[in-house]
């Protein structure tokens, strides 16, 4: 079994804040992240997906048609956005970190061809702030 | 004479911004700038590099103090800057499009009213790892040509 992964990377605003709460809640329970005119970062989002080689190419996928769908189902949508405002799969979420990997995992796999397995989801907001998300 | 000495100090934060002429419509905005005009904004992790330069003072062998360095740029930079939306939430961006490089000059003008007038600073800026901007330019001498 061969891991391999693609990376890529996206520039989004966001803001942590929960509409159930009233702003000093907000603020109390999230800091500078619930200030309400967003704030951003340069998000660097590693895909995983795991197999065997293939016998005739030596390949688990094509790496670039894997960059191709991650670009087309996941950075045209979120790239350049404002994550709690822009992007429909985000929409009714908390736009923490935890949740973008897990609606990046749900986007991307139904597009990933029979036999290619995602592996991991793997999502850094900051370089040293990062999550991973195994679809379990 | 003593020796001159290069001391950096690197912040980070993280920002909103987008870039919009208001005196051009949206079409020339979105021709000229691209994604990064897109009315709801977008952001960054800004990665900041303060580099002073001087000769290291006699009684205590330092440039500047860095911690001091630091303790400036989070009072003067940071503290302005960090999680907000620098279009929305900053006097300094009101009029002014928020490139890396208006940014950076202004980081410098914040930063240079309060280092000693002997050293020279330099500022470089990072929006992402790839495109970075730096303030004020030395154009190096080139001998013998």
């Amino acid at each position: 079994m061969v891991y391999l992964t693609r990376s890529e990377h996206f520039n989004a605003a966001h803001k942590l804040y929960n509409p159930v709460w009233d702003y000093e809640k907000n603020e109390e329970v999230f800091g500078k992240c619930a200030n309400e005119n967003w704030h951003g970062h340069n998000y660097e989002l590693l895909v995983t997906i795991k197999g065997e080689p293939d016998s005739e190419m030596g390949f688990v996928y094509d790496v670039k048609k894997l960059s191709r769908l991650i670009r087309e189902h996941i950075i045209e949508e979120i790239d350049h956005r404002n994550l709690n405002v822009d992007v429909e799969f985000m929409k009714g979420k908390m736009c923490s970190t935890e949740n973008l990997a897990i609606g990046i995992w749900e986007q991307l796999a139904p597009h990933l061809p029979p036999g290619v397995n995602l592996h991991s989801i793997k999502l850094y907001e900051t370089p040293r702030i990062y999550v991973e998300y195994f679809g379990e | 004479m003593g020796k001159r000495v290069s001391i950096f100090r690197r912040e980070h934060f993280n920002a909103a911004h987008r870039l919009f002429n208001p005196d051009w419509d949206d079409a020339t905005n979105e021709k000229i700038f691209g994604k990064c005009a897109l009315p709801n904004y977008h952001g960054h992790n800004y990665e900041l590099e303060v580099k002073v330069t001087g000769k290291p003072d006699k009684k205590t062998g330092y440039v500047m103090d860095l911690k001091e360095l630091s303790d400036l740029i989070k009072r003067e930079i940071h503290s302005r800057f960090d999680h907000r939306n620098l279009n929305l939430d900053t006097k300094e961006f009101k009029n002014l499009n928020p490139t890396a490089e208006n940014i950076v000059i202004v980081i410098y003008n914040l930063l240079r009213l309060h280092i000693n007038k002997k050293m020279d600073l330099q500022v470089r800026l990072y929006e992402t790892d790839r495109n970075f901007v730096e303030y004020p330019v030395h154009i190096p001498v080139h001998f013998g040509s």
